[in-house]
């Protein structure tokens, strides 16, 4: 198992290296005179190059990388080229919000998903209709459709929400839960939708398989089997659709960030990306590629603990 | 040379499947109102800036937040301009930007799919790594990077997020071309002396066309969906209205008039949903194409056949209504000698039993057609035919365990005075495990795959006989003793993957008998294991039938089983049961011409295989 964890996160590391290499190649070769930019039109040349020396642009391009990735294995980033701050810093702040959002929202269509899968796989009928009815709106409709609907409906109409801000769970966990119920919401249904999709699927065809009448033969209650034997044997697929549906949802938190006003790595990203903030936006690169690695680590280890057969090879 | 002077390269099926594939769905009220919607949304993206009432980027200040009225029919926004005249050009620029998308992703997906089929293994190594970078950053992510270098436009964006979209056509289409390759190389169609391209090119798009339908409307979805995403954000380019930037201004007025987002979320919606629905529809109609294939071909399978029954209504065999003429059985009466035997009084008593099956037509095609059965006490009884004849339906029957669709439609089964037929989950409770034992056929499907050997023969003792774990687990090491496991120990912790078959057939009887049941049901027990196994497996199942005086209803199609093994047998066919008696009275005296077809069938080619298998177990047993 020791031995499975350690190779999967070398070829992880492997992964985020290559995806920085390239987004550093894009990023800075391709924005063309980025200390003008920085500087605005109205400045004057001996500024721009000035500006460009003082970030270390003027340098060849793969002086600048290898700079860069020697501080970067040491955990230094670099820092805004606006504010000056540290990319560290801000980044990782935004990214507690940001995770503990998308985790929620991974958590909560899990749970639900798993039920609705569930019912619709055994009992058919109305059920089943209802959860494909949710899975048509739920791929179909993007997240910040939703979470417009939401926010008008809960926030602005009934007042049961506030629309907009974010209590740090630090502070007040109420605070918390009622800042991010709406978000939770919006972002969990189309990821609902995918899973009790596959749930079902998945949950139908181990129905079928032999051993489940065989189990039931031997005096095994119906719903025994269904929640500890065929849920175990449907489990490995509807993980790896949470693992996608995980990505998603990251990229989701961006837009549904922003409808809510919460400080997270979506406000971080637009503000970087309209204003050209290149090392941040290169943190936001890294720190994505970072979680989604590590996500798809816990779920192969998830995957490893259901199916004995992966546990082996 | 024209597309007829080939008839081998065509593939009827292909063509056949799509005529009717397109025609269905016209027919599919769902994909006439999705296409219809579609077919609107694309004429409006075609004449959108000719139809528009005004400039879309005229504003005016006097006439700021109008509400809809006859002047402006959707009234203005935030600056004065017209919602109606900016939403219908917003349409032509949304869709024309999804439809880059698309379009990229289409050219590389299918091109990389030809060429990495076409060019073989080292593309495909290639290719896989590439699509899991390109899946490592959400989409956003990437397309925010590329913002802040590239500016805000919508052109580009899209057209980069066309590449991140490409691996699901380059996955379709290279699925098609190995498949159709490795077809080829066996083909005769090389001979005709066309070029692996020219055939390859022609099969594949014949294969991959509605494939590729769908994934481009779902592509076409999210593509819009991403779009507007990234122009709600405010991330757009402001001269342009598109729906996303619409949303975005409809946001900044959302206390003063949150009607500006409904029209652009509505469209954006109504689009998508349209898209996604369509792409449902036809897969479904896709699948339900491919299922019946896929079911013609398809051989052995637990669902009882019966197209054959309904394909031949008037066979002379049948008398016209099964269910209330009874048919003749042949009956020979017991055997004095057998009844000293320690015979016992009845376990198992069917009456009239009627098994069908629920159609997709409403209607129901029955399985077994009234039949009547005995087991005793310390008996065993074959239930003998061949495969279709209902004996396998009838075994589910008795333990409630009918698949899907299937139940029993009239009769009596009944077991220890208790009726079976028709009984609820509840009763059959008390009854499964602790009264009466399965033994199924194909030993390794039968093991949950996922827990081993051990947690699955505690788990019933534990539940039915409410031993503690303990106990248990020691019974169930002791069981697998018993059946014959050399090393009990590790079979109880290894995974059923971990194990012979006929290994697991022998944990598959532990487990059936774990529970101390009256009455053992094996369905064809040894069909699946190899000839020497077999033996063994036959001549264990005589022994704890024995040992324990249990009934045995032993389901098989083999005489030289029923001949080693039973004291009565009932011969089925049709659903019905032809022939019933003591075994030796049959093999004496069969009257009916079907038990005597089947006696005659082990006699001819079985005979050197049956002699071998009754020679081993009666130096095994007596």
């Amino acid at each position: 198992m020791l031995r499975f964890v350690l190779r999967r996160l070398a070829s992880g590391a492997g992964l985020v290296l290559v995806i920085t290499t390239i987004a550093y190649a894009l990023l800075y070769a391709g924005g063309g005179d980025i200390a003008r930019r920085i500087l605005g039109q109205n400045a004057s040349q001996e500024q721009v190059a000035q500006k460009a020396a003082n970030l270390g642009l003027d340098r060849p391009l793969w002086e600048q990388y290898t700079d860069w990735l020697g501080q970067a294995v040491t955990g230094e980033f670099g820092r805004s080229w606006f504010n000056g701050q540290l990319v560290t810093t801000s980044v990782t702040g935004r990214l507690a919000v940001t995770l503990s959002l998308v985790l929620g929202a991974t958590l909560v269509a899990a749970a639900i998903a798993v039920v609705l899968g569930v019912l619709a796989a055994v009992r058919r009928g109305w059920i089943d209709r209802f959860v494909q009815f949710v899975s048509v709106l739920g791929f179909a409709v993007p997240g910040f459709l939703l979470a417009l609907g939401l926010v008008l409906l809960f926030a602005i109409n009934l007042g049961l929400f506030r629309a907009t801000g974010y209590t740090p769970i630090t502070t007040s966990f109420t605070g918390w839960l009622a800042s991010v119920t709406l978000p939770i919401a919006a972002l969990s249904i189309s990821a609902i939708a995918a899973v009790a999709q596959q749930v079902r699927g998945s949950v139908i065809d181990a129905l079928h398989r032999d051993y489940v009448r065989t189990l039931r033969s031997r005096g095994l209650g119906f719903r025994r089997v269904v929640f500890k034997h065929v849920l175990r044997n449907a489990g490995g697929p509807a993980l790896a659709v949470l693992a996608v549906q995980f990505i998603g949802l990251l990229g989701g938190a961006v837009i549904v960030e922003q409808v809510f006003a919460i400080p997270g790595l979506g406000q971080l990203a637009v503000q970087a990306t309209t204003s050209g903030d290149i090392p941040i936006v290169m943190g936001l690169v890294l720190a994505t590629a970072v979680v989604v690695v590590v996500v798809n680590l816990v779920i192969d280890v998830l995957q490893a603990a259901l199916n004995p057969k992966v546990r082996l090879s | 040379m024209s597309e007829a002077s080939n008839p081998a390269l065509e593939t009827p099926s292909a063509v056949v499947a799509k005529v009717s594939l397109f025609r269905r769905l016209l027919r599919n009220p769902t994909a006439v109102a999705a296409l219809g919607f579609l077919a609107v949304v694309a004429v409006v993206a075609v004449a959108g800036s000719f139809i528009a009432p005004r400039d879309p980027n005229l504003a005016s200040l006097q006439d700021i937040l109008r509400p809809p009225g006859s002047e402006y029919l959707l009234g203005t926004d935030g600056s004065g301009r017209d919602v109606l005249s900016r939403l219908l050009v917003a349409t032509q620029i949304s869709i024309a930007a999804a439809m880059l998308a698309l379009a990229v992703a289409l050219v590389i997906g299918v091109a990389g799919g030809l060429l990495a089929g076409y060019y073989g293994r080292w593309f495909d190594t290639v290719s896989t790594w590439l699509t899991s970078l390109i899946m490592a950053l959400p989409g956003i992510v990437v397309l925010l990077a590329a913002r802040s270098v590239l500016g805000p436009s919508v052109w580009l964006s899209m057209a980069i997020f066309g590449v991140l979209l490409s691996p699901a056509f380059f996955r379709l289409v290279y699925a098609a071309v190995t498949a159709v390759r490795n077809e080829l190389y066996v083909d005769a169609a090389r001979v005709s002396g066309l070029g692996d391209g020219r055939i390859i090119g022609r099969h594949i798009l014949s294969v991959v066309r509605a494939p590729i339908t769908i994934q481009s409307a779902i592509v076409t979805g999210i593509a819009i969906a991403i779009q507007s995403g990234l122009e709600f954000l405010g991330l757009g380019d402001l001269s342009v209205p598109t729906w996303g930037s619409m949303l975005n201004e409809g946001f900044d007025n959302i206390y003063r008039e949150p009607l500006l987002m409904l029209w652009p979320a509505l469209a954006i919606a109504l689009t998508t949903i349209a898209l996604t629905l369509f792409a449902n529809v036809m897969r479904d109609e896709m699948e339900r194409t491919g299922a019946k294939s896929r079911r013609r071909r398809k051989g052995r399978d637990h669902r009882p056949d019966t197209s054959r029954r309904r394909d031949h209504p008037d066979n002379p065999d049948h008398t016209a209504r099964p269910e209330q003429a009874r048919h003749p059985v042949v009956e020979h009466p017991d055997d004095p000698r057998d009844a000293d035997g320690g015979l016992g009084e009845d376990l198992l008593r069917i009456e009239d039993l009627r098994v069908g099956y629920h159609q997709a037509d409403g209607g129901v095609a029955g399985v077994v057609h009234g039949i009547d059965l005995r087991v005793r006490r310390g008996e065993v009884h074959g239930l003998i035919g061949e495969s279709g004849s209902g004996k396998t339906q009838t075994a589910f029957a008795v333990l409630g365990l009918l698949p899907d669709g299937g139940r029993v439609l009239g009769g009596a089964i009944r077991f220890g005075g208790a009726e079976l037929a028709g009984a609820g989950e509840r009763d059959y409770l008390r009854v499964r495990g602790r009264k009466i034992g399965y033994i199924p056929q194909e030993p390794m499907s039968n093991l949950d795959p996922a827990f081993t050997v051990g947690s699955q023969l505690v788990e019933p003792l534990r539940v039915t006989l409410g031993l503690g774990k303990k106990d248990a687990v020691e019974r169930a090491l002791a069981l697998l003793d018993r059946v014959g496991i050399p090393e009990p120990r590790r079979t109880f912790a290894a995974y059923p993957h971990e194990i012979s078959g006929g290994m697991a057939q022998r944990v598959l009887i532990a487990g059936a008998v774990s529970t101390d049941p009256e009455l053992l049901i094996a369905d064809e027990p040894t069909t699946a294991l190899d000839v020497t196994v077999q033996a063994e497996v036959l001549d264990l199942l005589r022994d704890l039938q024995e040992e324990r005086n249990m009934g045995l209803l032993l389901v098989t199609h083999n005489f030289g089983v029923v001949a080693d093994l039973c004291d009565r047998v009932s011969v089925m066919q049709d659903g019905r049961i032809v022939e019933t008696g003591p075994v030796r009275a049959i093999f004496r005296a069969a009257e009916h011409q079907y038990t005597r077809s089947l006696l005659e069938a082990i006699l001819d080619d079985g005979e050197p295989r049956g002699a071998l298998v009754r020679a081993d177990v009666k130096g095994g047993v007596r």
